[in-house]
C-alpha cells in the first residue's frame, strides 16, 4: 500500500477509536454533574451515591478520550502535513481556541473534582464538574468548527497557495457547524442515557443492594435518553436538508442515487453496482426523498452521475464520487439504531410513568444490549461524514491524494499504523474489563463506609 | 515588535510553562518504582502529581496547537519530519495517562506494578525525547528549499542530541525528587530528599558538559555573544544554586531554582533560535523562520486576541488548584 491509504487507514482507525469515547465523556459529563447538583440542592445521599457511581466510570472513559486525543492533534502534522501547511491559517486556530479555552478547563478542574471531595466548599466542588461538563462540550464546539471547514469552507480565501482566513465569525458560524454541532451534544446525550439506562437495567434485574440508587438513575436516563433521541433525529433530519444543499454528492451516495430525480425516492433497500452505477435490486419509496429534501413531496435531489458531471465541469477531469456501498449502509445503521433507540426510549418513557419498569424484566434484558446502539449510530454517523467528504480532504479546495505528508515513507506509516493498532487494541481490552468489572461493583454503594474494614484503595 | 514576533514568544512561554509543569510530573513519574517501596508508598508518590499532571499535559497540547495556528509550516515541517520520534511519544504518552486510571482500579499486584512501569516509561520516553528534539531544534535538521525534512530517524539521534536527551532526563528527574520532598512526609520526604541531593551533581556535569558540546555544534552561543545575557547565566546560576538549598534543606528554595533552570535553559534555546523556528543545516536560505512559516497577518491578530484574554485566566485558575492542594500527601489521603 502506499502512504497515502496507510495514512488514512492510520486516520480513520484512530479516529473512530478517539470518537469511541468522546460523546460519552460528553453526555455523560452533564448527566453527572445534574446528579451532583441533586446532592447539593436536598442533601440526599443517594443522590451522592449516583453521582460517585457514575463518576467513577465517567472518569475511566475520560481517561481513554484524553489520550486518544492527542494523537488527533498531532497526526495533522505527522501524516497530512501538505493539508497543514494548506489550511494551518485556518484549521489551526480552532485546535489552539480548543486547547486554551477548554482542554485546561477540562483537565485542570477534573483534577480539582477528582481530589476536592472533602477539600472544597461544596458549591466550588459542584462549579468544578460543570466546569468539566461545559468545558468538554465547548472542545466538541471547537474541533466541529474545524471540522464543518472540511466539508464547507467558509470565511478563506486563496492566496499564496494556501487558504487563508478572512473571517473568523465567518468560520465560527459555518452553517454546517450549526446543524452539525447539535446533533453530535444530542448524540453525547443519548450515548450516556443509554450507557446509565443499560447498566442501571442490569442491577434491576439482579436486585442489587442499594436499587434505589439505579431505580433513579434507571428514571434519569430514560427522561435523558428520550431528548437526546428526539433531539438527534429532528437535528438529523435538518442536517440532511443542509446536506441536500451543501454537499449534494455526500447525500446522493448516502441514497445510491444514481440520476437526479424530482420528485425523489427514497431507497429502502438496495442492492447496487457500484462501478457500473445501476441498482441491481431496489426497494423505494416514491417522494420520501424529497420530503426528506425539502419537507414536500417534490423537488430535486440531484443524483450521483448528474453531479460527476457538474464537477467534472468545475474542478476538471477526475472521479468525484465517494465510496457508495460504505456510505449507503453507514446512513442506514445510523438511522436505524437511531429509531430503535427512539422505540426503546419512548417505551422506557411509558413504563417509568406507569412505574412498572423493574416489573418490566424481559425489557430490563433488552437495555444492556441497546448499549452499543448509540456507538453503532455514531460511528457509522462519522463514517459518512468523513467518506462522503470524498475524494476532497477539504471540499472543492484539495484533494486527500494532494494533503498528505510527501516526505514520510510509507514504511513508517505502516510502523506507526501497526503500533498504534495494538496499542489501542489492548487498551480497549483493558479498558472494557474495567468498564464492565466497576459498572456490576455496587460494593461501593452500601450506605456508610464500615469503618473496621480497610480503607478504600486510591483510584489515583 | 509584531506580531510574529509575540507568537515566537508566546510559544516559547508556552514550552516554559511545559518543562516547568510537566517536568516535575515526568520526574516524579520516573521516580516512582524507585522512591514508592510498596504499594501504599507508590500510591502516595502517584497522588502528589494526581490532581495536576492532566492539566500540566495541556501545556503540551496548547504549544501544538498554537504550533498549528500561528505558525503552520513548522508544525508541518517538524511534525512530519519527527514523526518516528513523535510516534514514540505519542505512545508513551497515551500508556501513561491511562495508566493514572487505571493502575489502581485492580487490586492485583501484577496489574498494579505493569501500570507503574507504564507511568515510568510514560515518564522516562518523553524525558529524554524532549532534549533530543530541542537539541536538534537548535542544532538544524535537514530541510530542503520545500520546508520538508529529508533526513532519517536515526540523523536526529547523533551523541550530542543523546546528550541532551540525558541532560533533559536528569533534569526532571532531579525537578521530581525536589517536588516530592515538598509534597510529602516523613520518611518518604527525606527519601526524596536524599534522591535530590543525589541527583544534583550529576545533573550539574551532565549538563555543563552539554553546553560545552552546544558551543560546538551550534550557533546559539556564538550568536549570543561573550556575554550571554541573563537567560544562560541565571540558568547556570539556578543550576548551582540547587545543591546549595538542597543541602540547606530549603526544599520550597530547591523547587524554585530547578524549575528556573529549566525555564531559562528553554529561554536561551529559544533565543538563540530567534527568529528562525526550524534551522536547515543545508542552506540557510532554507531556513524556516517566524515570517516564512506563518500564517496570516488576519489570523494571528485574531490569535492574539484569544490568546491575551485566555492566558491569564488559564494561569489564574490553575495557580488556584495548585493552592488547593498545597498541602503535603500523607498516609490519610488515599482516597479522592
Amino acid at each position: 500500500m502506499a502512504n497515502l491509504d496507510l495514512a488514512r487507514l492510520q486516520f480513520a482507525i484512530t479516529t473512530i477509536y478517539h470518537f469511541f469515547f468522546v460523546p460519552l465523556t460528553l453526555g455523560l459529563s452533564i448527566l453527572v454533574a445534574l446528579m451532583q447538583t441533586q446532592y447539593y440542592r436536598t442533601g440526599d445521599e443517594t443522590y451522592k451515591r449516583m453521582t460517585k457511581f457514575w463518576g467513577k466510570l465517567f472518569l475511566i472513559n475520560f481517561a481513554m478520550g484524553v489520550v486518544t486525543g492527542i494523537v488527533q492533534e498531532f497526526q495533522f502534522g505527522m501524516n497530512w502535513s501538505e493539508y497543514s501547511r494548506f489550511v494551518g491559517d485556518i484549521f489551526g486556530a480552532p485546535l489552539a481556541v480548543e486547547a486554551l479555552m477548554a482542554f485546561f478547563i477540562e483537565s485542570t478542574f477534573l483534577g480539582v473534582w477528582l481530589f476536592g471531595w472533602d477539600r472544597l466548599p461544596k458549591r466550588a466542588h459542584l462549579a468544578s464538574i460543570w466546569l468539566v461538563a461545559i468545558a468538554s462540550n465547548l472542545s466538541a464546539l471547537w474541533i466541529l468548527i474545524a471540522n464543518s471547514f472540511m466539508q464547507e469552507p467558509v470565511g478563506y480565501a486563496l492566496r499564496n497557495g494556501r487558504a487563508e482566513m478572512t473571517d473568523f465569525l465567518a468560520l465560527v458560524s459555518n452553517p454546517h457547524v450549526l446543524v452539525q454541532y447539535p446533533h453530535v451534544f444530542f448524540s453525547g446525550i443519548t450515548t450516556a442515557a443509554f450507557f446509565v439506562l443499560g447498566i442501571s437495567a442490569w442491577h434491576l434485574l439482579r436486585k442489587s443492594s442499594n436499587i434505589e440508587v439505579f431505580r433513579r438513575s434507571a428514571n434519569w436516563a430514560t427522561v435523558y435518553a428520550v431528548i437526546g433521541v428526539v433531539m438527534v433525529i429532528m437535528v438529523g433530519h435538518t442536517q440532511a436538508q443542509h446536506m441536500v444543499q451543501a454537499q449534494p454528492m455526500k447525500m446522493a451516495a448516502a441514497e445510491a442515487l444514481w440520476d437526479s430525480e424530482d420528485p425523489a425516492s427514497m431507497s429502502l433497500f438496495t442492492v447496487g453496482d457500484e462501478p457500473g452505477r445501476r441498482d441491481v435490486f431496489s426497494i423505494r419509496i416514491p417522494g420520501l426523498l424529497s420530503f426528506l429534501a425539502y419537507n414536500r413531496f417534490e423537488g430535486e435531489v440531484k443524483g450521483i452521475n448528474d453531479l460527476q458531471a457538474e464537477y467534472e465541469e468545475t474542478y476538471g477531469p477526475g472521479d468525484y464520487v465517494p465510496p457508495i456501498a460504505l456510505n449507503y449502509w453507514s446512513f442506514r445503521l445510523m438511522v436505524g439504531a437511531g429509531f430503535l433507540m427512539l422505540f426503546l426510549a419512548l417505551y422506557g418513557l411509558y413504563t417509568a410513568i406507569q412505574k412498572k419498569t423493574e416489573n418490566a424484566p424481559r425489557f430490563l434484558r433488552l437495555l444492556p444490549f441497546a448499549i452499543f446502539l448509540p456507538y453503532l449510530a455514531n460511528i457509522t454517523g462519522w463514517l459518512l461524514t468523513e467518506l462522503g467528504r470524498q475524494p476532497w480532504i477539504v471540499f472543492g479546495l484539495q484533494r486527500v491524494e494532494d494533503a498528505v505528508s510527501p516526505n514520510v515513507s510509507a514504511e513508517t506509516v505502516l510502523l506507526s499504523l501497526v503500533g498504534f493498532t495494538l496499542l489501542y487494541g489492548v487498551l480497549m481490552v483493558a479498558d472494557i474489563y474495567l468498564l464492565a468489572k466497576f459498572a456490576r461493583d455496587d460494593s461501593s454503594l452500601s450506605p456508610e463506609p464500615d469503618s473496621a474494614q480497610p480503607a478504600p484503595a486510591a483510584s489515583f | 515588535m509584531d506580531l510574529n514576533t509575540l507568537w515566537f514568544i508566546l510559544i516559547a512561554v508556552l514550552f516554559i510553562g511545559y518543562f516547568f509543569l510537566e517536568g516535575f510530573d515526568y520526574g516524579v513519574g520516573i521516580l516512582l518504582p524507585f522512591l514508592g517501596k510498596n504499594d501504599e508508598e507508590r500510591r502516595i508518590v502517584i497522588n502528589t502529581i494526581g490532581p495536576f499532571w492532566d492539566g500540566n499535559e495541556v501545556w503540551l497540547l496548547t504549544a501544538g496547537g498554537a504550533m498549528f495556528a500561528a505558525f503552520p509550516q513548522m508544525y508541518a515541517t517538524i511534525f512530519s519530519g519527527f514523526y518516528l520520534a513523535l510516534f514514540l511519544m505519542l505512545v508513551t504518552l497515551i500508556l501513561r495517562g491511562v495508566a493514572f486510571e487505571f493502575r489502581s482500579k485492580d487490586k492485583r499486584p501484577g496489574w498494579r506494578s505493569t501500570w507503574d512501569w507504564m507511568i515510568f516509561l510514560g515518564s522516562a520516553v518523553p524525558g529524554l525525547l524532549w532534549g533530543v528534539a530541542l537539541s536538534n531544534l537548535a542544532r538544524g535538521v535537514a530541510i530542503d528549499a520545500n520546508m520538508h525534512y529529508v533526513g532519517t530517524f536515526w540523523d536526529l539521534l547523533s551523541p550530542y542530541s543523546l546528550l541532551s536527551g540525558v541532560a533533559s532526563l536528569i533534569a526532571f528527574t532531579l525537578h521530581g525528587a525536589l517536588f516530592l520532598s515538598l509534597k510529602t512526609e516523613g520518611e518518604m520526604a527525606e527519601r526524596a530528599h536524599r534522591t535530590a541531593s543525589r541527583l544534583w551533581l550529576p545533573a550539574v556535569v551532565v549538563i555543563l558538559v552539554f553546553v560545552v558540546a552546544s558551543y560546538g555544534s551550534t550557533d546559539i552561543f556564538q550568536r549570543l555573544g561573550v556575554n550571554p545575557g541573563i537567560a544562560p547565566l541565571g540558568a547556570l546560576a539556578a543550576l548551582l544554586s540547587i545543591g546549595y538549598f538542597i543541602r540547606e534543606r530549603r526544599h520550597g528554595w530547591a523547587f524554585v531554582a530547578s524549575g528556573a533552570n529549566l525555564a531559562l535553559s528553554v529561554l536561551t534555546i529559544f533565543s538563540g533560535l530567534y527568529p528562525r523556528l526550524v534551522i536547515s543545516n543545508l542552506n540557510p536560505e532554507w531556513n524556516l523562520t517566524i515570517y516564512n512559516a506563518s500564517s496570516s497577518e488576519y489570523t494571528l491578530q485574531v490569535m492574539s486576541l484569544v490568546a491575551l484574554i485566555f492566558v491569564p485566566i488559564v494561569l489564574a485558575y490553575q495557580s488556584w488548584s495548585y493552592w488547593v492542594f498545597r498541602k503535603r500527601v500523607s498516609r490519610k489521603d488515599l482516597e479522592y
